[in-house]
Protein backbone atom coordinates (compact mmCIF):
# COMPACT_ATOMS: atom_id res chain seq x y z
CA UNK A 1 0.00 0.00 0.00
CA UNK A 2 1.29 3.34 -0.54
CA UNK A 3 -0.10 5.80 2.67
CA UNK A 4 1.21 4.41 6.42
CA UNK A 5 0.69 5.53 9.66
CA UNK A 6 3.67 6.89 11.06
CA UNK A 7 3.19 7.96 14.41
CA UNK A 8 0.46 7.65 16.50
CA UNK A 9 -0.34 8.44 20.21
CA UNK A 10 -3.30 9.48 23.03
CA UNK A 11 -3.00 12.66 25.33
CA UNK A 12 -0.58 11.45 28.33
CA UNK A 13 -3.94 11.98 30.74
CA UNK A 14 -7.37 11.03 29.96
CA UNK A 15 -10.00 10.86 32.11
CA UNK A 16 -9.94 14.36 33.93
CA UNK A 17 -7.50 16.19 32.67
CA UNK A 18 -6.60 19.98 32.81
CA UNK A 19 -6.29 20.99 29.26
CA UNK A 20 -8.55 22.61 27.14
CA UNK A 21 -9.57 20.93 24.03
CA UNK A 22 -7.56 22.20 21.79
CA UNK A 23 -4.86 21.58 24.47
CA UNK A 24 -6.01 17.61 24.40
CA UNK A 25 -5.18 17.81 20.62
CA UNK A 26 -2.05 19.32 20.53
CA UNK A 27 -0.75 17.14 23.44
CA UNK A 28 -1.60 14.16 21.36
CA UNK A 29 -0.54 15.84 18.24
CA UNK A 30 3.23 16.57 19.48
CA UNK A 31 3.14 13.01 21.29
CA UNK A 32 2.87 11.49 17.82
CA UNK A 33 5.09 13.65 16.31
CA UNK A 34 7.54 12.64 19.21
CA UNK A 35 6.41 8.79 18.02
CA UNK A 36 7.48 8.88 14.43
CA UNK A 37 10.46 11.12 15.16
CA UNK A 38 8.76 14.08 13.12
CA UNK A 39 9.11 17.74 13.85
CA UNK A 40 6.10 20.20 13.15
CA UNK A 41 8.16 21.07 10.12
CA UNK A 42 7.99 18.37 8.31
CA UNK A 43 4.17 18.38 8.24
CA UNK A 44 2.12 19.63 5.47
CA UNK A 45 -1.26 18.90 5.99
CA UNK A 46 -3.67 19.59 9.26
CA UNK A 47 -7.05 17.65 9.69
CA UNK A 48 -9.02 18.54 12.73
CA UNK A 49 -12.42 18.40 13.85
CA UNK A 50 -14.85 19.87 16.73
CA UNK A 51 -17.18 22.40 17.33
CA UNK A 52 -14.97 24.92 16.06
CA UNK A 53 -14.72 24.55 12.83
CA UNK A 54 -11.63 26.47 12.87
CA UNK A 55 -9.79 23.53 14.55
CA UNK A 56 -7.43 22.76 12.38
CA UNK A 57 -6.03 26.94 11.63
CA UNK A 58 -5.77 26.51 15.66
CA UNK A 59 -3.67 23.06 15.81
CA UNK A 60 -1.64 24.38 13.00
CA UNK A 61 -0.73 27.76 14.43
CA UNK A 62 -0.29 26.31 18.16
CA UNK A 63 2.77 24.03 16.62
CA UNK A 64 3.85 26.59 13.91
CA UNK A 65 2.78 24.20 10.92
CA UNK A 66 2.24 25.87 7.55
CA UNK A 67 0.22 23.54 5.90
CA UNK A 68 -0.73 23.37 2.34
CA UNK A 69 -3.52 20.95 2.72
CA UNK A 70 -6.32 21.29 5.35
CA UNK A 71 -9.70 19.17 5.95
CA UNK A 72 -12.08 20.36 8.87
CA UNK A 73 -15.06 17.99 7.95
CA UNK A 74 -17.12 17.61 11.30
CA UNK A 75 -19.65 14.68 11.11
CA UNK A 76 -19.31 13.72 14.49
CA UNK A 77 -17.17 10.61 16.00
CA UNK A 78 -15.95 9.04 12.95
CA UNK A 79 -14.60 12.65 11.54
CA UNK A 80 -10.96 11.40 12.49
CA UNK A 81 -11.60 8.79 10.03
CA UNK A 82 -13.12 10.52 7.04
CA UNK A 83 -9.77 12.55 7.61
CA UNK A 84 -7.65 9.39 7.70
CA UNK A 85 -9.54 8.62 4.23
CA UNK A 86 -9.07 12.01 2.76
CA UNK A 87 -5.17 12.68 4.07
CA UNK A 88 -4.42 9.20 1.99
CA UNK A 89 -5.85 10.11 -1.19
CA UNK A 90 -4.48 13.87 -0.53
CA UNK A 91 -0.72 12.27 -0.02
CA UNK A 92 -1.34 9.67 -3.07
CA UNK A 93 -2.09 12.90 -5.34
CA UNK A 94 0.77 14.68 -4.07
CA UNK A 95 -0.98 17.27 -2.58
CA UNK A 96 0.91 16.68 0.79
CA UNK A 97 3.33 14.36 2.36
CA UNK A 98 3.07 14.47 5.95
CA UNK A 99 -0.16 14.55 7.67
CA UNK A 100 -1.11 15.41 11.20
CA UNK A 101 -4.80 14.38 12.28
CA UNK A 102 -5.87 15.31 15.65
CA UNK A 103 -8.05 15.28 17.63
CA UNK A 104 -9.08 16.86 21.53
CA UNK A 105 -12.09 16.90 23.39
CA UNK A 106 -12.63 18.28 27.23
CA UNK A 107 -15.91 15.93 27.28
CA UNK A 108 -16.18 15.59 31.46
CA UNK A 109 -14.08 18.80 32.15
CA UNK A 110 -15.70 20.96 29.36
CA UNK A 111 -12.38 23.06 29.50
CA UNK A 112 -12.51 25.90 26.11
CA UNK A 113 -15.34 23.09 24.61
CA UNK A 114 -18.13 25.21 22.74
CA UNK A 115 -21.07 24.22 23.26
CA UNK A 116 -22.98 21.23 21.14
CA UNK A 117 -26.58 22.24 21.44
CA UNK A 118 -27.75 23.03 17.82
CA UNK A 119 -30.29 26.13 17.47
CA UNK A 120 -33.81 26.43 18.07
CA UNK A 121 -34.68 27.27 14.25
CA UNK A 122 -32.26 24.25 12.91
CA UNK A 123 -34.08 20.73 12.23
CA UNK A 124 -32.85 19.48 16.05
CA UNK A 125 -33.82 22.76 17.54
CA UNK A 126 -37.87 22.08 15.91
CA UNK A 127 -38.44 18.40 15.60
CA UNK A 128 -36.33 16.69 18.58
CA UNK A 129 -34.69 18.91 21.23
CA UNK A 130 -38.39 20.20 22.13
CA UNK A 131 -39.08 16.82 23.15
CA UNK A 132 -36.56 16.66 25.66
CA UNK A 133 -33.48 15.01 24.27
CA UNK A 134 -30.53 14.58 25.75
CA UNK A 135 -27.70 13.85 23.96
CA UNK A 136 -27.00 9.95 22.30
CA UNK A 137 -28.52 8.16 25.03
CA UNK A 138 -31.87 9.44 23.87
CA UNK A 139 -31.08 8.94 20.11
CA UNK A 140 -28.82 6.42 19.15
CA UNK A 141 -30.61 4.26 20.87
CA UNK A 142 -34.70 5.01 19.53
CA UNK A 143 -34.31 1.96 17.49
CA UNK A 144 -33.10 -0.69 20.18
CA UNK A 145 -36.40 -2.06 21.40
CA UNK A 146 -37.06 -2.99 17.94
CA UNK A 147 -34.10 -3.96 16.91
CA UNK A 148 -34.08 -6.78 19.93
CA UNK A 149 -37.39 -7.46 19.10
CA UNK A 150 -37.18 -8.51 15.39
CA UNK A 151 -34.13 -10.36 16.14
CA UNK A 152 -35.86 -12.47 19.24
CA UNK A 153 -33.25 -10.68 21.73
CA UNK A 154 -33.52 -9.18 25.01
CA UNK A 155 -32.15 -6.79 27.47
CA UNK A 156 -29.38 -9.20 27.88
CA UNK A 157 -27.72 -8.99 24.55
CA UNK A 158 -26.80 -5.77 25.26
CA UNK A 159 -25.78 -6.78 29.02
CA UNK A 160 -23.48 -9.05 27.32
CA UNK A 161 -21.59 -7.16 25.00
CA UNK A 162 -20.87 -4.72 28.14
CA UNK A 163 -19.62 -7.65 29.61
CA UNK A 164 -17.50 -8.83 27.70
CA UNK A 165 -15.90 -5.74 26.61
CA UNK A 166 -15.49 -4.89 30.30
CA UNK A 167 -13.48 -8.39 30.45
CA UNK A 168 -10.89 -7.03 27.68
CA UNK A 169 -10.91 -3.13 29.83
CA UNK A 170 -9.94 -5.31 32.84
CA UNK A 171 -6.47 -5.64 30.97
CA UNK A 172 -6.22 -2.22 30.19
CA UNK A 173 -4.91 0.14 33.20
CA UNK A 174 -6.04 2.75 31.02
CA UNK A 175 -9.27 2.01 31.36
CA UNK A 176 -11.76 3.88 33.39
CA UNK A 177 -14.23 0.77 33.88
CA UNK A 178 -12.24 -2.22 34.75
CA UNK A 179 -14.10 -4.06 37.57
CA UNK A 180 -15.93 -7.50 36.41
CA UNK A 181 -19.57 -7.15 35.75
CA UNK A 182 -21.82 -9.53 35.70
CA UNK A 183 -25.04 -9.60 32.95
CA UNK A 184 -27.52 -9.21 35.82
CA UNK A 185 -25.12 -6.29 37.14
CA UNK A 186 -25.94 -4.48 34.17
CA UNK A 187 -29.78 -4.95 33.86
CA UNK A 188 -30.17 -4.27 37.50
CA UNK A 189 -27.71 -0.87 37.35
CA UNK A 190 -29.85 2.29 37.10
CA UNK A 191 -31.54 3.07 33.96
CA UNK A 192 -30.57 6.03 31.81
CA UNK A 193 -33.00 5.85 29.10
CA UNK A 194 -35.04 2.46 29.23
CA UNK A 195 -33.36 0.08 27.69
CA UNK A 196 -30.64 1.33 28.72
CA UNK A 197 -28.48 1.12 31.75
CA UNK A 198 -25.46 3.37 33.18
CA UNK A 199 -23.32 0.50 32.22
CA UNK A 200 -24.58 0.11 28.35
CA UNK A 201 -24.13 3.70 27.81
CA UNK A 202 -20.14 5.20 27.68
CA UNK A 203 -17.73 6.67 29.97
CA UNK A 204 -17.17 10.66 29.59
CA UNK A 205 -13.79 11.47 29.47
CA UNK A 206 -11.35 14.40 28.59
CA UNK A 207 -9.10 13.18 26.04
CA UNK A 208 -6.88 13.58 22.97
CA UNK A 209 -5.62 11.77 20.01
CA UNK A 210 -3.34 11.92 17.34
CA UNK A 211 -1.89 10.17 14.07
CA UNK A 212 0.68 10.83 11.28
CA UNK A 213 0.08 9.83 8.01
CA UNK A 214 2.43 9.77 4.86
CA UNK A 215 3.74 7.88 2.33
CA UNK A 216 4.66 4.32 2.66
CA UNK A 217 8.10 5.30 0.88
CA UNK A 218 8.56 7.63 3.92
CA UNK A 219 7.61 5.43 6.34
CA UNK A 220 10.31 2.78 5.25
CA UNK A 221 12.85 5.87 6.79
CA UNK A 222 11.06 6.47 9.83
CA UNK A 223 11.42 4.24 13.55
CA UNK A 224 8.21 3.02 14.24
CA UNK A 225 6.28 -0.49 11.78
CA UNK A 226 3.98 1.02 9.49
CA UNK A 227 0.94 0.81 9.86
CA UNK A 228 -0.75 0.60 6.37
CA UNK A 229 -4.31 2.31 4.93
CA UNK A 230 -5.44 -0.71 3.02
CA UNK A 231 -9.04 0.47 2.26
CA UNK A 232 -10.94 3.22 3.82
CA UNK A 233 -15.11 4.49 3.33
CA UNK A 234 -17.04 6.76 4.36
CA UNK A 235 -21.03 7.67 4.23
CA UNK A 236 -23.59 10.03 5.28
CA UNK A 237 -27.15 8.80 6.51
CA UNK A 238 -30.20 10.69 8.13
CA UNK A 239 -29.95 14.03 9.25
CA UNK A 240 -31.91 13.08 12.24
CA UNK A 241 -31.99 9.67 13.81
CA UNK A 242 -35.62 9.62 14.44
CA UNK A 243 -35.05 9.92 10.42
CA UNK A 244 -33.22 6.71 9.66
CA UNK A 245 -34.60 5.01 7.21
CA UNK A 246 -34.92 2.06 8.96
CA UNK A 247 -34.30 2.64 12.98
CA UNK A 248 -32.48 -0.86 13.34
CA UNK A 249 -29.65 -0.86 10.56
CA UNK A 250 -27.68 2.33 9.46
CA UNK A 251 -27.50 2.48 6.08
CA UNK A 252 -24.27 4.95 7.06
CA UNK A 253 -22.90 1.81 8.52
CA UNK A 254 -23.48 -0.45 5.41
CA UNK A 255 -22.41 1.64 2.57
CA UNK A 256 -19.06 2.90 4.55
CA UNK A 257 -18.11 -0.48 5.42
CA UNK A 258 -18.75 -1.75 2.19
CA UNK A 259 -16.65 0.95 0.71
CA UNK A 260 -14.16 0.19 3.06
CA UNK A 261 -13.88 -3.38 1.94
CA UNK A 262 -14.20 -2.78 -1.38
CA UNK A 263 -11.37 -0.78 -1.86
CA UNK A 264 -9.08 -2.72 0.65
CA UNK A 265 -9.71 -5.83 -1.58
CA UNK A 266 -10.63 -8.16 1.63
CA UNK A 267 -13.41 -9.63 3.39
CA UNK A 268 -14.84 -10.01 6.73
CA UNK A 269 -12.76 -13.09 7.01
CA UNK A 270 -9.57 -11.15 6.16
CA UNK A 271 -10.17 -9.19 9.59
CA UNK A 272 -8.02 -10.52 12.54
CA UNK A 273 -9.07 -7.66 15.36
CA UNK A 274 -11.73 -5.20 14.87
CA UNK A 275 -13.34 -1.58 16.90
CA UNK A 276 -16.32 -0.95 16.47
CA UNK A 277 -17.34 2.46 17.86
CA UNK A 278 -19.52 1.73 21.08
CA UNK A 279 -21.06 4.87 22.26
CA UNK A 280 -23.64 2.57 23.36
CA UNK A 281 -24.25 -1.26 23.94
CA UNK A 282 -26.08 -1.43 20.84
CA UNK A 283 -24.08 0.07 18.31
CA UNK A 284 -21.43 -3.01 18.59
CA UNK A 285 -24.58 -5.52 17.79
CA UNK A 286 -25.46 -3.13 14.74
CA UNK A 287 -22.04 -2.88 13.41
CA UNK A 288 -21.35 -6.22 13.33
CA UNK A 289 -24.65 -6.99 11.02
CA UNK A 290 -24.28 -3.56 9.34
CA UNK A 291 -20.42 -4.65 8.19
CA UNK A 292 -21.60 -7.83 7.00
CA UNK A 293 -19.65 -9.95 9.75
CA UNK A 294 -22.14 -11.94 10.87
CA UNK A 295 -25.81 -12.43 8.90
CA UNK A 296 -28.64 -10.29 9.77
CA UNK A 297 -29.75 -11.06 13.63
CA UNK A 298 -26.95 -13.13 14.21
CA UNK A 299 -25.08 -10.38 16.13
CA UNK A 300 -26.51 -11.35 19.42
CA UNK A 301 -25.72 -15.26 19.02
CA UNK A 302 -22.02 -14.07 18.08
CA UNK A 303 -21.13 -11.79 21.27
CA UNK A 304 -22.90 -14.83 23.40
CA UNK A 305 -21.42 -17.36 21.97
CA UNK A 306 -18.29 -15.54 22.73
CA UNK A 307 -16.34 -15.06 19.19
CA UNK A 308 -15.88 -11.15 20.40
CA UNK A 309 -14.33 -11.82 23.68
CA UNK A 310 -10.96 -12.97 24.51
CA UNK A 311 -9.62 -15.89 22.79
CA UNK A 312 -12.56 -15.12 20.25
CA UNK A 313 -12.50 -15.22 16.44
CA UNK A 314 -13.02 -11.93 15.98
CA UNK A 315 -11.86 -10.19 19.31
CA UNK A 316 -13.52 -6.45 19.54
CA UNK A 317 -13.07 -3.33 21.39
CA UNK A 318 -10.03 -4.73 22.46
CA UNK A 319 -9.23 -1.58 24.95
CA UNK A 320 -12.21 -2.05 26.71
CA UNK A 321 -14.17 0.51 24.44
CA UNK A 322 -16.12 3.60 24.83
CA UNK A 323 -18.06 1.70 27.21
CA UNK A 324 -15.13 1.21 29.49
CA UNK A 325 -12.20 2.73 28.41
CA UNK A 326 -12.65 6.68 26.71
CA UNK A 327 -14.75 8.66 25.25
CA UNK A 328 -14.89 12.49 24.98
CA UNK A 329 -17.58 12.99 22.92
CA UNK A 330 -16.08 12.25 19.39
CA UNK A 331 -14.49 8.41 20.03
CA UNK A 332 -13.34 7.26 16.84
CA UNK A 333 -9.66 8.61 17.05
CA UNK A 334 -9.36 6.50 20.38
CA UNK A 335 -11.13 3.35 18.20
CA UNK A 336 -8.44 4.15 15.83
CA UNK A 337 -5.58 4.31 17.90
CA UNK A 338 -6.63 0.89 19.15
CA UNK A 339 -6.48 -0.62 16.06
CA UNK A 340 -2.69 1.15 15.71
CA UNK A 341 -1.32 -0.58 19.02
CA UNK A 342 -3.13 -3.88 17.80
CA UNK A 343 -1.06 -4.16 14.76
CA UNK A 344 1.76 -3.04 16.22
CA UNK A 345 1.90 -5.19 18.60
CA UNK A 346 1.85 -3.27 21.99
CA UNK A 347 -1.92 -2.81 22.93
CA UNK A 348 -2.61 -3.32 26.72
CA UNK A 349 -4.28 -6.76 26.07
CA UNK A 350 -2.42 -7.51 23.22
CA UNK A 351 -4.34 -10.04 20.81
CA UNK A 352 -1.85 -12.55 18.90
CA UNK A 353 -0.87 -12.38 15.29
CA UNK A 354 -3.26 -9.17 14.43
CA UNK A 355 -2.18 -8.49 11.01
CA UNK A 356 -5.42 -6.95 9.50
CA UNK A 357 -7.92 -4.42 12.07
CA UNK A 358 -11.19 -2.74 11.13
CA UNK A 359 -12.14 0.00 12.73
CA UNK A 360 -15.61 1.45 12.24
CA UNK A 361 -16.73 4.47 13.75
CA UNK A 362 -20.72 6.06 14.18
CA UNK A 363 -20.67 10.44 13.24
CA UNK A 364 -23.60 12.15 15.13
CA UNK A 365 -26.46 10.22 16.02
CA UNK A 366 -26.01 7.84 12.80
CA UNK A 367 -25.74 10.99 10.05
CA UNK A 368 -22.68 9.95 9.01
CA UNK A 369 -20.23 6.78 9.36
CA UNK A 370 -16.91 5.84 8.31
CA UNK A 371 -14.57 2.81 8.03
CA UNK A 372 -10.74 2.03 8.19
CA UNK A 373 -9.06 -0.99 7.42
CA UNK A 374 -5.56 -1.39 8.23
CA UNK A 375 -2.57 -3.77 7.62
CA UNK A 376 0.96 -4.39 8.86
CA UNK A 377 1.90 -5.34 5.48
CA UNK B 1 -43.83 23.35 31.46
CA UNK B 2 -40.99 25.43 32.42
CA UNK B 3 -39.20 28.76 30.43
CA UNK B 4 -36.22 26.08 30.49
CA UNK B 5 -38.10 23.86 27.85
CA UNK B 6 -36.28 24.00 24.28
CA UNK B 7 -38.90 26.25 22.14
CA UNK B 8 -38.48 25.89 18.21
CA UNK B 9 -38.06 28.71 15.72
CA UNK B 10 -39.99 28.03 12.59
CA UNK B 11 -38.16 28.91 9.02
CA UNK B 12 -39.82 30.04 6.21
CA UNK B 13 -39.32 26.51 5.02
CA UNK B 14 -41.01 25.11 7.99
CA UNK B 15 -44.00 27.97 9.00
CA UNK B 16 -46.80 25.58 7.20
CA UNK B 17 -45.82 23.11 9.97
CA UNK B 18 -45.85 25.43 12.64
CA UNK B 19 -49.30 27.04 11.77
CA UNK B 20 -50.74 23.76 11.39
CA UNK B 21 -50.03 22.50 14.79
CA UNK B 22 -50.93 25.81 16.00
CA UNK B 23 -54.28 25.09 14.54
CA UNK B 24 -53.85 21.94 15.90
CA UNK B 25 -54.09 20.08 12.39
CA UNK B 26 -50.46 18.04 11.71
CA UNK B 27 -48.96 19.49 7.94
CA UNK B 28 -46.71 17.20 5.83
CA UNK B 29 -45.76 17.99 2.64
CA UNK B 30 -46.90 15.39 -0.90
CA UNK B 31 -45.03 16.01 -3.97
CA UNK B 32 -47.34 16.20 -7.01
CA UNK B 33 -44.68 14.86 -9.19
CA UNK B 34 -43.53 11.18 -7.09
CA UNK B 35 -46.80 11.16 -4.85
CA UNK B 36 -43.82 10.82 -1.84
CA UNK B 37 -45.49 12.39 1.37
CA UNK B 38 -42.78 13.39 3.28
CA UNK B 39 -41.05 15.23 6.67
CA UNK B 40 -39.45 17.21 7.77
CA UNK B 41 -40.61 20.16 5.47
CA UNK B 42 -38.82 21.58 2.75
CA UNK B 43 -39.86 23.38 -0.34
CA UNK B 44 -39.29 20.95 -3.08
CA UNK B 45 -39.48 17.20 -2.83
CA UNK B 46 -36.63 15.20 -0.69
CA UNK B 47 -37.38 11.73 -3.37
CA UNK B 48 -36.83 13.10 -6.97
CA UNK B 49 -35.72 17.37 -6.15
CA UNK B 50 -39.17 18.35 -8.04
CA UNK B 51 -40.43 21.87 -6.86
CA UNK B 52 -44.04 20.63 -7.37
CA UNK B 53 -45.04 20.07 -3.91
CA UNK B 54 -48.40 20.23 -1.93
CA UNK B 55 -49.07 20.75 1.96
CA UNK B 56 -51.15 17.84 2.69
CA UNK B 57 -53.20 17.71 6.39
CA UNK B 58 -52.34 14.28 7.69
CA UNK B 59 -54.92 12.76 9.82
CA UNK B 60 -53.01 12.94 13.15
CA UNK B 61 -52.80 9.01 13.95
CA UNK B 62 -49.79 6.37 13.70
CA UNK B 63 -47.88 3.80 15.55
CA UNK B 64 -45.25 3.84 18.00
CA UNK B 65 -42.33 2.97 16.10
CA UNK B 66 -39.51 3.18 18.38
CA UNK B 67 -38.80 4.75 21.99
CA UNK B 68 -36.81 5.18 24.77
CA UNK B 69 -37.99 5.86 28.71
CA UNK B 70 -35.50 8.82 29.80
CA UNK B 71 -34.62 8.90 33.49
CA UNK B 72 -32.11 11.85 32.83
CA UNK B 73 -34.23 15.32 32.02
CA UNK B 74 -33.50 17.60 29.90
CA UNK B 75 -34.19 21.47 31.12
CA UNK B 76 -38.32 21.96 31.56
CA UNK B 77 -38.69 18.58 31.74
CA UNK B 78 -39.51 15.85 34.55
CA UNK B 79 -38.05 12.47 34.20
CA UNK B 80 -39.07 9.66 33.80
CA UNK B 81 -40.67 10.71 30.21
CA UNK B 82 -41.42 9.09 27.45
CA UNK B 83 -39.03 9.93 24.03
CA UNK B 84 -41.06 7.97 20.65
CA UNK B 85 -40.41 7.74 16.89
CA UNK B 86 -44.15 7.64 15.57
CA UNK B 87 -45.07 6.59 11.99
CA UNK B 88 -47.51 7.85 10.89
CA UNK B 89 -50.55 7.00 8.47
CA UNK B 90 -49.49 8.87 6.25
CA UNK B 91 -45.78 7.01 5.94
CA UNK B 92 -43.14 9.84 7.35
CA UNK B 93 -41.93 9.38 10.89
CA UNK B 94 -41.25 11.75 13.05
CA UNK B 95 -39.58 12.29 17.14
CA UNK B 96 -42.76 13.25 19.51
CA UNK B 97 -43.61 12.68 23.46
CA UNK B 98 -46.11 9.97 24.41
CA UNK B 99 -48.11 11.92 26.59
CA UNK B 100 -51.26 9.94 28.38
CA UNK B 101 -49.55 6.85 29.07
CA UNK B 102 -47.56 5.47 32.15
CA UNK B 103 -43.60 5.62 31.28
CA UNK B 104 -43.22 2.03 31.53
CA UNK B 105 -42.21 -0.85 29.11
CA UNK B 106 -44.61 -3.45 29.97
CA UNK B 107 -47.36 -0.72 29.04
CA UNK B 108 -46.30 0.51 26.14
CA UNK B 109 -45.75 -1.75 23.45
CA UNK B 110 -44.24 -1.77 20.08
CA UNK B 111 -46.61 -0.54 17.40
CA UNK B 112 -49.23 0.87 19.30
CA UNK B 113 -51.88 2.82 18.10
CA UNK B 114 -51.69 6.54 18.89
CA UNK B 115 -52.98 9.93 17.73
CA UNK B 116 -52.07 13.32 17.85
CA UNK B 117 -52.89 15.96 20.69
CA UNK B 118 -51.55 19.32 20.44
CA UNK B 119 -49.36 21.13 23.54
CA UNK B 120 -48.46 24.35 23.82
CA UNK B 121 -44.90 25.36 24.72
CA UNK B 122 -43.94 28.81 24.58
CA UNK B 123 -45.05 30.75 20.94
CA UNK B 124 -45.73 27.32 19.52
CA UNK B 125 -47.76 23.87 19.52
CA UNK B 126 -46.04 20.57 19.54
CA UNK B 127 -47.82 17.70 18.09
CA UNK B 128 -47.71 15.11 20.57
CA UNK B 129 -48.85 11.30 20.46
CA UNK B 130 -51.19 9.25 23.38
CA UNK B 131 -52.62 6.05 22.97
CA UNK B 132 -55.42 6.05 20.35
CA UNK B 133 -59.10 5.71 21.67
CA UNK B 134 -60.77 6.23 18.66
Amino acid sequence: MSVAIVGAAESAEIGTVPLSSVGLATDAARRALADCGLTPADVDGVASSGLNPYLPTIVAHALGIEARWVDATMVGGCSTLVHLGHAAAAIERGTCEVVLIAHGESGRSHLGAPNWRPGADSWQGQFELPYGTVGPMTLLTLGTLRFLRDRGLDRAALARVVVTQREWAARNPRALRRDPISVDDVLDAPIVAYPFTRPMCCVTTDAGGAVIVTSAARAADLPRPPVYVLGTGEATGAAMASQMPDLTSSDAFRRAGAAAFDAAGVGTDDIDHAMLYDATAALPLMALEDLGFVPHGESGAFVDEGHTAIGGTLPVNTSGGGLNYTHSGMYGVYALLESIRQLRGEAAAQVDGVTTSLTHAIGGMFQAAATTILSTR
Amino acid sequence: MTSARPVPVPTPETAHYWEGTANRELRLQRCRACTTTYFPPQPFCPACSDDDVEVVRASGRGTVHGYVITHRAAPGFDAPYVIAVVELEEGPRLLTNLVGIEPDPDVIALDLPVEAVYEPVGDVVLPMFRPRVS
